[in-house]
């Protein structure tokens, strides 16, 4: 069986048929809908990340413009909502090729770039001026779209799309091109690789499924403010989760996501305190022993790990 | 080589600026297909300098460089690669998370090369590779990594390779065999551009060799001719030996 095949029957279809069951069987949707939503974000950092090493700590700014790329769609257009999500996910695309000119940047530089690009982004939106579009501070309410059931299933598409996209990548040689790029851009174009057109589609990819998940986040929740869209979380659990199970793998953001946000709502409610003194040790932890993320626990011995 | 082979490669005046540092001024010279060529000259003469500029890293600042007749100065490096011109770094830069098979692949599935490609079955038993195929190219240690780099360059079938100091810290039985495996890529027709301080190396392996001095040709010609030569004694020795 070739290995793409194999990553599709063995990682992404139990994981989407785990979540299209796990309804039936558990009552708290939002948290199934949540483990959702990071999955998708935890995997459109991989593909910037993990495969071109680019660490995007405005990461959310793609996904509170899809969300507000849904509302406007909803409020002003009165569209269905799935032709408002796709509108979120080009929203993302678009905000992507304006913030292009940032790839030039890189490292540390290009994190705090995007995030203050992700901050620009918000205060757009909420501003008060813009009220007549984006309602500015005071939030959105699309009762009229409001569902639950189809956004999760939605959510879950997505969620297949990008796991497939990150198969591809895995098994592709435009993947291990990407990769060529993330370790010597130089000497991959000495390959022949065009590195910034390269670049460009991984930047543009994640910000599609960004765009897309908070398009349906929007459809999900039906009444949010700015700051819950653009909310920091989102970049930060993304990233922690992605790096936790280890980038430039299929497996390793469902890890983190499934391990760490886990975690954080068995003891994370009830006992903040603890959460966060586990949570700051398990990431210590990490970053001082397994720098490539829990996979590299297998990857060391020799394991294959998809 | 065949003297009145049309030259592959014709660089013309070329003038590379940093701030007011003259790295290239007005450097001019040419290579045959099947020709190897040694561009040898002090440190901060040049010479890598003008790999860089030829493999599309820094776009001139004026003169001319034109391969297969194009003009090709200030081409991305990734169009030069599909072009036909190919170079290894002075300092190997192999993609050190990728397994040796895939740092070959990259260049294999993007290089674009013109005839068909080399296999990679044949890139890793002439390069001696095959026992690390499988490792990631940071266990290699340097002179792997140098021929992983030229598997690289090699994988996209250049018609000009461009060998930045690939010589530089080989052993004796290696150079023996990396000298007879360039003799033999230019038996092929590659033209082939060889930066090396080895003067033992070079000797071996050039037709003709071109000295630079602050960015210019101050000789042209074999090797052992240049040798005695006032100027390039001056360069390499400085002035109270050339008397």
């Amino acid at each position: 069986m070739p290995d793409a095949l194999k990553h599709t029957v063995f990682v992404l279809a139990p994981l989407v048929v785990l979540f299209a069951v796990a309804p039936g069987v558990y009552q708290n949707h939002l948290l199934l809908f949540n483990f959702v939503i990071f999955l998708i974000l935890a995997q459109g950092v991989n593909i910037i990340y993990g495969f071109t090493g680019y660490l995007p700590f405005g990461y959310v700014g793609f996904f509170g413009a899809g969300a507000y790329g849904f509302a406007v769609m909803v409020m002003h257009l009165q569209t269905p909502a799935i032709v408002a999500v796709l509108a979120g996910g080009l929203v993302g695309v678009l905000l992507g090729l304006l913030l292009t000119p940032l790839l030039r940047l890189s490292g540390a530089y290009f994190a705090i770039a995007n995030l203050a690009a992700s901050l620009a982004v918000l205060h757009l939106i909420a501003n008060p001026a813009l009220e007549g579009i984006t309602k500015g501070p005071y939030g959105v309410s699309l009762t009229g779209t409001f569902n639950p059931t189809d956004a999760y299933y939605a959510a879950l598409a997505v969620l297949a799309l990008t796991v497939g996209g990150v198969v591809y990548l895995k098994n592709s040689a435009f993947g291990l091109a990407l990769q060529a790029v993330r370790e010597d851009a130089v000497s991959a174009s000495m390959a022949g690789v065009n590195v910034v057109k390269m670049r460009m589609i991984a930047w543009l990819a994640s910000a599609l499924v960004a765009g897309l998940a908070g398009g349906i986040y929007a459809w999900y929740v039906s009444v949010f403010y700015p700051d819950n869209v653009f909310s920091g979380e989102f970049s930060i659990f993304a990233i922690v989760f992605a790096l936790f199970g280890g980038v430039a793998t299929i497996a390793g953001p469902i890890l983190g996501v499934l391990i760490l946000y886990g975690i954080y709502n068995l003891i994370g409610f009830t006992t903040p305190q603890y959460f966060q003194l586990i949570y700051g040790l398990l990431i210590m932890g990490l970053v001082l022993f397994l720098p490539a993320g829990l996979v590299s626990l297998a990857t060391r011995r020799g394991w294959h790990v998809p | 080589m065949s003297p009145d082979a049309r030259p592959v490669l014709n660089v013309s005046k070329l003038v590379k600026r940093f701030g007011g540092f003259h790295a290239l001024d007005g450097l001019s010279f040419h290579v045959a297909p099947g020709e190897i060529l040694g561009l040898v000259g002090p440190n901060g003469s040049g010479k890598t300098t003008a790999i860089n500029v030829i493999s599309g890293l820094y776009a001139p600042d004026g003169g001319e460089v034109s391969f297969d007749g194009g003009s090709i100065g200030g081409l991305a490096s990734h169009k030069l690669v599909h072009g036909g011109i190919n170079r290894t770094f002075q300092v190997p830069k192999p993609f050190l998370s990728l397994t040796v098979r895939q740092n070959i692949q990259v260049a294999l599935a993007y290089g674009r090369a013109r005839s068909a490609p080399p296999s990679m079955a044949e890139l890793l038993d002439e390069y001696r590779l095959r026992e690390v195929a499988e490792r990631p190219a940071a266990d290699l240690n340097s002179a792997q990594q140098k021929m992983l780099d030229l598997t690289r360059a090699l994988a996209t079938r250049p018609r000009l390779l461009l060998l930045d100091e690939l010589a530089a810290g080989l052993n004796p039985a290696e150079l023996d065999w990396i000298a007879g495996r360039i003799k033999a890529l230019a038996a092929t027709g590659m033209a082939i551009i060889v930066v090396e301080h080895l003067m033992g190396f070079i000797e071996q392996i050039t037709d003709r060799v071109i000295v630079l001095n602050a960015g210019k040709e101050i000789f042209e010609g074999k090797l052992a001719a240049a040798v005695r030569q006032r100027e390039v004694i001056e360069v390499f020795l400085g002035g109270e030996h050339a008397a």
